[in-house]
């Protein structure tokens, strides 16, 4: 190593220890920043006494996760939560005495009667866990023997923005840390060339239009912004502002980074300020990332018999399909949070021409991360968690029609699945009565889920806190409880 | 021999290895102590020998709140065992019978609150393991000698109105240029250090440049403040600087955080607004010098001021800047209570320095604030005639405000009207004629309305006279600028202060409450506090001149490691303290460097430069005119940042980048991370290469002087100095490499240079 080098880790060090041992606590590693690997992390925090957070809390099942975020509002009814009484009760008004004041949108609220509207798809039970399925996700059913369903998930929030940012947050209102950033302040990075928060996107085919996504969403609230999600695009520059521009070669750039280095350290002995040297080690993350991130990205190299396993689109670069094999690609790369959306299931009007396109979009591709992943013994410490904001109603917004209905948003029950890292195969947790309305077995609240998630880390969901403004906050805000029965 | 091989990982891990961290608390107590152990940075056990005296506000108060207020504090839903620990009376009390104390002076050893925190019985001890909180060890020993010591109470610091204190006389007497310097030294004194000598005049002219108009010096000021060897040449810049348009803007892109101003509506489609005449106002406000107070007071109730003024109305905008719904199918009555409690919250954080939104749902748990009280401060803003849910594409909801030309040909002459627009229409604030009457909500929920509440203030801070003040928001803004005020002129100079010091004398500038951090200089805190009221009238100019003129601010920012090893965050000021650019200074040094910059002021926010698609990727085609970014043309790329359009949902890039706030909501102090994003932006952001480009081309073309000149004022034109001889001599190895090793020609390698050197630390840094 470079005598120079060795000197600006020794001042570093130097300089890290004088603050630790002020004693105050929250020692925590960026997304971003290149920290020495989350293993090695420990050290420091022993060395020191430095209680800090403490992480993990427990030994976690789950190193890494992909949670497949199904934007807009997936209808439970068409795909997972088979109610074969709502399609006899057909046309028939909701009675009040079900949906017990439960408050409307209001793109319903003035509807003079809310006719119950059965799915028109077909269901069948799958596998040894005879886990009903519909017609729309023949992909998912085939592999429902390695799904744990919760068809009992509930939330508070009947608006997209709020509900969204509650799944993502904690809290309906924005200024909260999402999820992705809650993990990296806790539990740091796994690599050393790519941020530990990634977010994909895509549009679905559903509902072309549908309703929007908010950069905020991976935001890092209150957490350093080193903890941000880092969004890998399908365009020119994945990430932005990647790309050397034209005329500059690698060879030129890295030559920058060696007089750059060399003057900021110049001017480091002129003004004796030690962060000179955490900003030199970011350009040179900068420039890993310059190497690591289109690597990722490249998809040249992976076989026609796994292309083909996630479907037509797998090649079409910014679809869900071609971002499950991203997907797939960073959690071997040992990115600890991927977080893919895919928009457009919000649908009110024309429901099952919508959902059919939609579901298209995600089955095959769902499935075959899934079965990717296990392949290669990922599934076994990667958690997989696939569901929207909230469900869609029983009823039928505007006119019921032999073949054609809407559905409007329903936090009352919904369904989600899970895949891999300690959680139950296999399993469906949770009831909802016979026509799909109330939850009658085993609510999960989206805080629970939240502290089940976490809690699969190594995480006390209770204890993983952050103080800002004189409040100590955490992702589950005062809620939550870990939902063991789901849990192998 | 294990912990030597520990520590020795660190040496053998790659270079970049470098660990981040973070403070969560900033609690001065901590750090004084720690300059007192500093030879022991590893023991965290602290013995109680090392604790001298003790203040309550400063030192117990802090442990209390933390750690005991959840149950014993202002909030009486939570109140444990019918103790608070926040008001004097409960300290004393006697427990079950009359020999039992919370707190006995006569016999420390007896006081139950010794007993518990110091009891091995988890029955027994607090706080009690299951709330996740301890006391250190240190913590215990403050709370024993502070009984053992008398066990004295006081009212919270910042509710005390400050008073003027006494100049404290200073060894460093000499070096200091007004009362500021005194207070900082004699600090300095105390802990055994010494304040910097003057800052080079090249480093200094860029400071003061940047900090007060957010701007670099040119190559030409800088030439004729190094020539100018008079006593008064710095305190010219200081007041041509104040003079000029640019202070303006540098002071509204403070101002634009806490009144979170956006140029759309925020929630769920985020469709466009029109707000900028109400930011073209702030800079005007700025740059004519408008008191302080009626700054405020303008912005809080311009609208209800009798014949109010055109002006005072537009002002009032600040209150319509919070974000609106237009998601179909939203209950309105939901958002509009989101909307008042935003002005409520905003209010006080900017006014009071407190965080009220906690009281929203239950009394505060750590401030005695109650939940009757936020609904009472509430209630001030619960009087606009708005609608909950916007219609799809409305530019400015009602209540509104339309400027004509026949305005901005008089009175509005500072709103940049396009020739092309005949008028313009933004938000302001409006009193209802009938009055609304605003009940408590429970839990914070629009649906659940329990006692009906008046117009009143937290009665901590300062009771709320209704002889003295109208209900309403006039009434209001009388009350934050009463002479007994504890709150109003400490926390806007502050804030100040954190504007030229990078952290404030108090370091959480939107919580002067229990929970927040205690100032490091509360004398000095209280003197600026005094000053600017009393003597200053208000008067920000001629305030913020005080500060700049200090020797403490024209210190030098060279780390001293006596220093480091006494205080290594400088909070005491031995030093100027060497700070990132904001995000909006990166970019207009960027563009006024290079000669590229449109100095214009105000008019409708701009569209420069950023990556494609990244608006129509998460819209999915809605937002109306927000869909997709079209990027603006000519002129438009090129003005300073703060016109830089802003979509909340996905806000620009080269501002988001460099840490800016999302302005969801009231933002008082920025984060400041250094992330690999902002090396990739710095090194390849086309605006940047852009910049490089231009200003490179045109040193290069410059016949007049040979290579070496050229390399030179390059360099200074970007980081306002001329490069020593390393230097110098590595710029030019760097050149050459690039032209025989890399294949490029000299124009060409010049760019690459210029490249460099914007990229280089010092560019990026306020020295």
């Amino acid at each position: 190593m470079e005598e120079i080098h060795k000197h600006f880790l020794n001042n570093n060090r130097r300089n890290f220890l004088k603050k630790a041992g002020l004693g105050i606590g929250g020692l925590a590693l960026g997304s971003l920043i290149d920290p020495l690997n989350f293993g090695k992390n420990t050290d420091p925090f022993s060395v020191l006494g430095n209680k800090a957070l403490n992480l993990p809390h427990f030994a976690p099942k789950a190193k890494r996760i992909i949670y497949l975020f199904q934007s807009g509002g997936p209808s439970q009814l068409d795909l997972f939560d088979y109610k074969p009484k709502l399609n006899q009760l057909r046309g028939s008004d909701l009675p009040e005495s079900v949906r017990k004041g439960q408050r409307l949108t209001g793109m319903t609220s003035g509807q003079a009667n809310f006719p119950l509207a059965g799915s028109i798809y077909n269901f069948k039970q799958y596998g040894e866990s005879r886990a009903w399925v519909s017609d729309l996700m023949p992909y998912v059913g085939k592999i429902a023997d390695e799904l744990c369903f919760v068809k009992s998930m509930h939330t508070e929030a009947i608006n997209h923005d709020p509900a969204i940012t509650f799944f993502q947050t904690g809290s309906q209102q924005p200024g909260r840390p999402s999820m992705g950033s809650w993990m990296s302040y806790g539990l740091g990075s796994l690599n050393n060339n790519l941020p530990s928060f990634v977010v994909l996107l895509s549009n679905g085919t559903g509902r072309p239009k549908g309703q929007p996504l908010y950069s905020r969403l991976w935001g890092n609230g209150f957490l350093s912004s080193l903890h941000q999600g880092v969004q890998f695009r399908s365009a020119k520059d994945p990430v932005l502002y990647l790309k050397n521009p034209d005329g500059v070669s690698a060879s030129e750039r890295r030559k920058m980074l060696d007089y750059l280095a060399e003057l900021n350290h110049e001017q480091e002995a002129s003004f004796g300020d030690p962060e000179i040297s955490n900003r030199i080690a970011q350009y040179e993350m900068a420039y890993r990332m310059q190497t690591s991130v289109p690597e990722t990205m490249d998809i040249s190299n992976e076989p026609d018999h796994i292309l083909q396993m996630y479907g037509p689109n797998a090649q079409k670069p910014g679809t869900y399909a071609a971002n499950c094999i991203q997907a797939r690609r960073l959690i071997e790369k040992d990115v600890r949070f991927v977080q893919l959306y895919h928009m457009g299931w919000d649908q009110h009007e024309n429901l099952p021409t919508q959902i059919k396109g939609q579901s298209s979009d995600v089955d095959q591709p769902t499935a075959a991360l899934i079965m990717d992943l296990k392949q290669r013994g990922l599934l076994e410490d990667t958690l997989v968690v696939w569901g929207g904001e909230f469900g869609r109603t029983n009823y039928c917004q505007g006119n019921l029609t032999e073949t054609n209905y809407g559905r409007d948003h329903h936090p009352r029950s919904f369904t989600i699945f899970m895949a891999g890292a300690g959680v139950k195969p296999g399993f469906s947790y949770g009831e909802t009565d016979d026509i799909g309305y109330n939850i009658v077995k085993d609510p999960v609240h989206v805080h629970d889920l939240q502290a089940t998630i976490l809690h699969q880390f190594g995480i006390d969901h209770t204890k993983m806190i952050y103080k800002h403004q004189g409040r100590r906050f955490r992702l589950t805000d005062v809620h939550g409880e870990v939902n063991k029965s789901l849990l192998s | 021999m294990k912990k030597n091989f520990k520590l020795s990982i660190y040496f053998l891990i790659p270079f970049i290895g470098i660990i981040f961290f973070k403070f969560i608390s900033k609690n001065p107590l901590e750090k004084t102590f720690i300059i007192q152990k500093d030879s022991n940075v590893l023991n965290t056990e602290f013995n109680s020998q090392k604790i001298g005296n003790i203040d309550f506000n400063f030192d117990v108060k802090p442990i209390l709140s933390d750690k005991c207020y959840t149950c014993h504090g202002p909030d009486d839903k939570a109140r444990k065992a019918n103790l608070r620990l926040d008001v004097k009376d409960d300290f004393y009390k006697s427990l079950e019978n009359e020999n039992h104390f919370v707190i006995d002076k006569k016999n420390p050893e007896k006081s139950e609150l010794l007993k518990r925190i110091s009891s091995q019985d988890v029955g027994y001890l607090m706080p009690p393991p299951e709330s996740n909180l301890k006391l250190t060890s240190r913590e215990k020993n403050i709370l024993r000698n502070w009984i053992e010591q008398g066990g004295q109470w006081d009212k919270h610091w910042s509710f005390n109105k400050p008073s003027l204190p006494k100049i404290p006389k200073s060894i460093f007497k000499n070096w200091a240029t007004n009362e500021i310097d005194f207070f900082i030294s004699t600090n300095l004194e105390k802990y055994g250090m010494k304040p910097s000598e003057v800052e080079k005049k090249e480093i200094l002219l860029r400071r003061i440049s940047f900090d007060l108009t957010g701007l670099p010096p040119t190559i030409k000021e800088i030439d004729a403040f190094l020539s100018d060897n008079s006593n008064d040449a710095y305190e010219k810049v200081v007041d041509n600087l104040l003079a000029s348009k640019s202070y303006g803007e540098r002071m509204a892109s403070i101002w634009m955080d806490l009144a979170r101003y956006g140029d759309s509506h925020g929630y769920q489609d985020d469709t466009e607004r029109i707000m900028w005449p109400w930011r073209d106002w702030v800079i005007h406000a700025y740059n004519k010098n408008l008191p302080y107070n009626e700054f405020i007071s303008w912005q809080l109730a311009g609208d209800m001021i009798p014949n109010a003024t055109k002006e005072q109305i537009l002002a009032s905008g600040f209150n319509r800047n919070h974000k609106i719904t237009q998601e179909g199918g939203v209950i309105p009555e939901e958002y509009r209570v989101e909307y008042v409690a935003d002005r409520a919250v905003t209010t006080s954080k900017v006014m009071m320095g407190l965080t009220v939104e906690c009281a929203r749902c239950h009394t505060h748990k750590y401030d005695p604030i109650t939940h009757k009280e936020f609904f009472s401060f509430y209630s001030f803003f619960n009087n606009v005639e708005e609608d909950g849910i916007i219609a799809y594409g409305d530019l400015a909801p009602k209540p509104n405000f339309t400027i004509e030309k026949k305005d901005i040909e008089s009175e509005l002459d500072f709103v940049s009207l396009p020739d092309s627009i005949k008028k313009v229409t933004l938000m302001v604030m409006k009193e209802s004629e009938n009055l609304r009457k605003t009940f408590v909500l429970n839990r914070g929920s629009y649906d659940s309305p329990t006692e009906m509440v008046e117009p009143g203030t937290p009665e901590v801070v300062l009771p709320f006279d209704s002889n003295k003040y109208d209900k309403n928001r006039i009434g209001l803004v009388e009350w934050f600028f009463d002479k007994d005020n504890p709150l109003t002129s400490r926390v806007a100079v502050n804030r100040i202060w954190q504007q030229f010091f990078g952290i404030g004398i108090v370091s959480t500038p939107d919580d002067f409450g229990s929970q927040g951090s205690k100032p490091t200089n509360p004398d000095l805190l209280d003197w600026l506090a005094y000053t600017y009221q009393n003597d200053d009238k208000w008067d920000t100019k001629k305030f913020i001149k005080r500060i700049v003129m200090s020797s403490t601010y024209k210190q030098s920012s060279k780390v001293k490691q006596q220093n480091l090893d006494i205080d290594p965050d400088n909070i005491y000021l031995a030093h100027y303290p060497r700070q990132k650019l904001s995000a909006e200074m990166v970019r207009d040094n960027a563009l006024a460097s290079s000669g590229m910059l449109v100095s214009k002021i105000g008019g409708p926010s701009v569209k420069p430069m950023q990556p494609d698609g990244l608006w129509d990727e998460v819209t999915g085609g809605g937002g109306g005119s927000l869909a997709f970014y079209v990027q603006d043309t000519g002129e438009n790329l090129f003005r300073r940042s703060l016109y830089t359009f802003w979509k909340r949902t996905v806000p620009p890039p080269s501002m988001m980048i460099f840490d800016a706030p999302t302005r969801d909501f009231c933002v008082a102090v920025r984060q400041k991370t250094s992330t690999p994003l902002q090396s990739l932006a710095l090194m390849n952001d086309p605006q940047y290469l852009l910049a490089a480009e231009h200003l490179s081309n045109k040193i290069f073309n410059d016949s007049q002087i040979n290579n070496n000149e050229k390399i030179i004022k390059l360099y200074r034109t970007v980081t306002g100095r001329k490069p020593n001889n390393i230097e110098l001599d590595k710029l030019n190895k760097f050149l050459n490499e690039v032209i025989t090793v890399n294949k490029k020609n000299a124009k060409e390698a010049f760019v690459s240079l210029a490249v460099l050197i914007y990229n280089l630390d010092e560019t990026t840094q306020k020295s």
